[in-house]
Formats: C-alpha cells, structure tokens, sequence
C-alpha cells in the first residue's frame, strides 16, 4: 500500500467519523489559534512601541542634564548655570568633533500663559534653532519654520502646535494672527502637522520660538545660554553607536568631567524601545505559555482519540491483517490519520487565527500583527502533535495479533 | 483415529500438515490445543473441517490460515514452508495465498462493496485501475454485478456474506478458507452461498471449510473432524461417514 493510497484510507476513516473528527481538531484548532492571537498580540504591541517612539525622529539621540545639576541648577567651579549650554551644542554640531552628528537642536521648555485676543492658553513654549523640524522628523501643516536669520536677529515669531493653535484661535486661521508671550507680540509664522501623543507629553500641544527669543523675552530667569534638552541626529542608523560616543567624549570634555561625574545622559531610541517592549515581551512569553498549554491539551485528545479509534476499530485491524497488511502498514494507517486530524486543525486553526486577527483589533484598540512564520511554525507543531500523538496508538495496532483482533466483538 | 482413505487427485498437495502441535501458555498453565495434527489437502479439493466447540478446530483454521504458527510440526502452503516465518512474510503469504470468509462477514461499513473486495489487492500493491477491473470482475462472479456500489448497510446477510466470497476470491488464492460461513445466515441465504462454493470447486478452487453443521458439511468431498486437538476422523463424504457422525454425537 503506497502513500497515496494511505493518505485515502486516513481520509475516509477521519470522514466516516465525522462529529469525532471534528471534536478532536477542535483542540488542536483553537490552540494553534491562541497561540498565533498571543504572538500576534505581542507582535502588534511591539509595533506599536516601535512606531511611537520612531515618531520622535529618526536616528535620534536625546541629551538631558544629569538629575544631580538639574535641581540646582549651578555646578560650583565651573561657572555655568546649568548643565547643558548652547556651547555644547555647537561642540556637538562641529563636523570635525562629532563626524557622525548631522543636526543637533538644543531645546529649552518653560510653561507660558498664551494670549490671542481674549483667549488664554497655558502650554510649553519650545526655545530651539531651526533644525528642531528635521532632528524630530515633524512637518509643517502651513506657513514656515523659523530661519537662521530670524534665530539670529531674536525675532518675534513661533511656529504652533495644531492644538494648541485651535485651543487660542478655535476653527479659525492662525497663520498671520499676533500671540502675546509674556507680555512679546509674537507673529505665528506656521504650523505643525499632527504627531500623536504619546502617555508623557503632547506634542501636539506647543509654540516653538527661536531660542535666541526665548533666553532675551520669554525666560523669565537671565539665563541665557542654559537649555533643558539636546537633540542630536545621527547621520545614519548605523552610525548612531559612533554619533553616541562622539558626543558622550565631546560632552564630558566641555564640561571637563570624567566619565563617572558625568552630569548629563544621553539616551536613544533603541533604549528606550527596549525599556517599552521589555514588559510586552514578558506579557507575550505569558500568554503564549498558556496557548501552548492549551495546543498540549489538544494532542492529548488527539492521541486519547486515536486510541480509542483502535480499540473500537480492532476487528477492522484484524480484517486488514487477515488481508495482507503487515505491522509496517497497519502503523502508518494510524500515524497518516492522526497527523491528517493534527494538520487539519492546524490549518483550520490558523484560518480562525487570521479572521481573529482582523476582527480582535476592533474590539480591544490593540494591533494583532501575525508574521507570516508564525502560520508555517504553527502548521509545523499541529503537525509534529499529530504525529506524536499518533506514535503510541499507532504501534498498539501495529502489535495486534490478527486472531485477537478478528475474536473481539 | 479412524482412518480412511485419502483422495488422490494428482500433483503435489497445496496443503500439508506434518505432526502439527500447538500449546498456549497462558499464565503458569500451558493448554495444549493440537496435537499431532497430520493432514494433506490436494489442489482442487473441497474439505470440511468439524469438531465441537474446544476441539481445537479454531486453531487449526488459525494455523491454515497463517493467522497463527504452530508450535511444533510443520506447515506447507503451495509449496512453502509457512511454519517458521516472520510476521511480515506471513502477512505476504495470506495476501496472495488465502481468501477468507468469515462467519461475521467482516466487510467495512464505511466502504462500498467494490471497495471491500479490491481491498486485498491494495496490499498487493496492484494499481487502482486493475484494482477495480477485478473488483468488478469478482462481484459479477458471485452474481452482485448490479450492486458494486452499495455499502454493506444496504445489502441482504446473504448478498454480505457474496460479498466477502468475491473478496476472497478476488487475488486468486491458492485456498480459500471459509471459517462458519453460514453461521449468521438464514436457511435460504445458506443455501445461496453453499451453491456458490460448490460452483467454485466445480471451477478448480481448493475450498477448506470449517463448520460444525452437519448439513453444511455434506456439500464437501472430505470431512476432518478435530476432536481433544487430534483428527478423529479424515475420510471422503458418503454414507459411512456420515452415519459414524451421527453415532458419535
């Protein structure tokens, strides 16, 4: 009896036993289906992560002030009012000290009261150069950023954030129209394309001014040359290891400390993605241990039904013996149909599994992404269950000895 | 034992038993169920076998059908040993030597009756078109031309038990072995089957029955009877036959 012929006689008994069959690739079906839901579940989450934190710009590097300085603000000896200062952002932006560095825009944030007209509308105001566009990879809805020329001059212009531009001007045109910052007629000059907002900070909700405006008119303290955050741009992804070096040894040697006193950390992207998926990866590993318990339970029913099969199909085994098949064939018999039982299962598993996937997200506001590995390893394992399954039931027949097996009622 | 004369059709036997014994362990208690059995049956023969229930008529039938080997002695089927061999080559021989019909028909439900009876020929390895040529050849032989597609649930005792004489037919096998063929029939069903094995052994067929009625046994050229695991009796089908049948029951 060859394969083919194996393969129809598995087919036909897993049909002529249809309500069975069916139970059966139940527990197969809706494991391999948990299992591809939870991977897509952690997958989706990742994604998401990775999307929200790649909205902060790409190939970036963040320098905030060490936690030691921040308080204080004064650094004895030293004679500069803050850690991080517009000297170390021009180290940083020398081609010839930090090669790998393309842009650096440092930022300086306070909380302001904007008023346009009547309307009053408490928010950060964003000191930073005209790099800042680039560097957090944002976009301009209308008008324009701010140029080099009006960084240099001071002048009285800012860029707005689409919230807060309705927030002081409702549905109406902001462009054009005079905001009043601590007590500067400011012109807004344009607007910025919507990023989202992620669970720390809205960056929807800002007004940008050049910094050279914000230390002469906005900041409320004479600090002139002190900031609160760098943001660096590394040339390429693959360069941000060097451009995180550079800058660290740049940084360390304008403010003439060591690598252990160091009073400001430079974090990236990658840290930070790291930081975010950890706690998904633990949630996935989770729930995926529950799935393949569940995908466990299910070859337990399968190798329970294939032997209740040879015992209630006994005097069809002899009959087949009788008939000329040998041990060899009789085992395979057995192994073909719990292997069809696991594979079909499997493949209806990961049908439910894929409809799952376009239907959970409307339910529970969470992406479930289902690489395409995951149907393979999950048609793989319902497969490799079939077989194990099969293995002991299988040779039980196989053993038979055609008397007994023609005796029994 | 009484002796009798065996017929001589000519050629070699296609059965030949010699000093064939056989012993079941079962727990510490060894049941010896045959003993001495030696017996030929010639090509184109159509034997009986009888005995009472415990005879060791059932072991026999298991042994000729190489369904079972037997402890001591030796067994030759159309000229093989057949006493010493391994599983896989018994499985062999039984798939091109020996038609069965068993008493429970044994036909799978599930299966139409041409798909029962091409069934030993999947083992055989023959292809499906042949398969079925002979399926169908084998089914109009037994006069169930006209119900190739109907699956044993639908088909009459007696159309089953047809069924299961073209599957065993079907390989063209050097004996056919119909253990209690009539057991689950009515009278007439029996009477259609018996002529149907009597139209084979006019055709050539070497026919061994196993049947513990009298009636059914009278259609064969040569009783054996097994009594305690020994042939009690061996001897062509006429008047002194049946009569020390019937003296002894």
């Amino acid at each position: 009896m060859n394969w083919g012929e194996t393969f129809r006689t598995a087919l036909e008994a897993i049909r002529s036993r249809r309500m069975r069959s069916s139970l059966t690739m139940l527990g197969i079906l809706i494991g391999i289906a948990a299992v591809m839901l939870t991977v897509g579940l952690g997958q989706g989450a990742q994604a998401q992560v990775r999307d929200q934190i790649n909205q902060l710009g790409s190939n970036l590097l963040i320098v905030s002030p060490g936690s030691t300085t921040t308080t204080s603000g004064i650094r004895g000896g030293r004679g500069s009012a803050s850690s991080l200062t517009t000297r170390d952002a021009m180290a940083l932006a020398s081609p010839v000290v930090a090669p790998d560095i393309a842009k650096v825009a440092p930022v300086v944030t306070g909380s302001q009261s904007l008023t346009a007209g009547t309307t009053n509308w408490t928010t950060s105001v964003v000191g930073t150069t005209p790099d800042w566009l680039p560097v957090r990879a944002r976009t301009l809805t209308e008008g324009r950023f701010f140029s080099t020329a009006e960084l240099n001059n001071a002048a009285a212009v800012t860029v707005l954030g689409s919230s807060t531009a309705s927030e002081l001007f409702g549905g109406g045109d902001a462009l054009g129209q005079s905001v009043s910052i601590n007590g500067t007629a400011f012109t807004v000059i344009g607007l910025l394309n919507t990023a989202g907002s992620s669970t720390t900070t809205d960056d929807d909700d800002q007004a940008l001014v050049p910094q050279t405006t914000y230390s002469s008119r906005v900041a409320s303290s004479g600090n002139a040359a002190g900031i609160s955050t760098l943001y660096i741009q590394a040339r390429s992804t693959d360069a941000l290891s060097a451009a995180y070096q550079e800058a660290n040894k740049a940084l360390l040697g304008t403010h003439g400390v060591s690598a252990t006193a160091a009073d400001f950390t430079i974090s990236s992207q990658q840290s930070l993605l790291t930081t975010a998926t950890a706690t998904d990866k633990t949630l996935t590993v989770l729930l995926a241990g529950i799935a393949a318990i569940s995908l466990l339970v299910g070859g337990i029913g399968v190798m329970n039904i294939m032997l209740v099969s040879v015992t209630e199909r006994i005097r069809e085994i002899g009959l087949r013996k009788a008939l000329g098949a040998t041990p060899r064939v009789v085992r395979r018999q057995f192994l073909v149909e719990a292997s069809v039982l696991g594979l079909a299962g499997g493949a209806l598993g990961i049908a439910l599994g894929l409809v799952g996937a376009q239907v959970l997200p409307r339910f529970i506001d969470q992406p479930v992404t289902i690489p395409p590995f995951v149907g393979v390893g999950a048609l793989g394992i319902a497969l490799v269950i079939g077989i194990v399954a099969g293995v002991y039931p299988a040779s039980r027949a196989a053993r038979l000895a055609p008397i007994d097996a023609l005796r029994s009622e | 034992m009484t002796t009798l004369p065996i017929p001589d059709e000519g050629g070699s036997p296609i059965l030949r038993l010699v000093d064939v014994g056989k012993v079941y362990a079962t727990g510490s208690v060894a049941v010896e169920a045959l003993h001495g059995i030696s017996m030929e049956v010639a090509r184109g023969e159509y034997v009986a076998i009888m005995g009472p229930s415990g005879s060791g008529k059932s072991t026999l039938m298991h042994i000729l059908g190489c369904l079972d080997v037997p402890t001591t002695g030796s067994y030759d089927l159309a000229g093989e040993d057949v006493s010493r061999m391994s599983e896989d080559a018994l499985a062999h021989v039984r798939n091109r030597q020996i038609g069965f019909v068993f008493q429970q028909f044994n036909l799978l439900s599930s299966l139409s009756a041409w798909r029962n009876v091409e069934l030993p020929l999947c083992y055989s390895g023959v292809g499906r078109a042949e398969r079925k040529e002979r399926a169908l050849w084998a089914l109009e032989r037994v006069g169930l031309g006209d119900r190739v597609d109907h699956r044993p649930g639908e088909l009459s005792g007696g159309q089953q038990q047809r069924v299961a004489v073209a599957r065993a037919l079907v390989t063209d096998p050097a004996l056919i072995l119909a253990d209690e063929p009539t057991g689950n029939l009515d009278s007439h069903s029996t009477q259609d089957v018996l002529r149907l094995l009597d139209e084979l052994h006019d055709q050539g067929r070497t026919i061994v029955l196993i049947t513990h009625e009298h009636d059914v046994a009278e259609r064969a050229q040569r009783i054996v009877r097994i009594l305690d695991g020994k042939i009690d009796l061996d001897g062509q089908v006429d008047k002194a036959v049946l009569s020390s049948l019937t003296s002894i029951r």
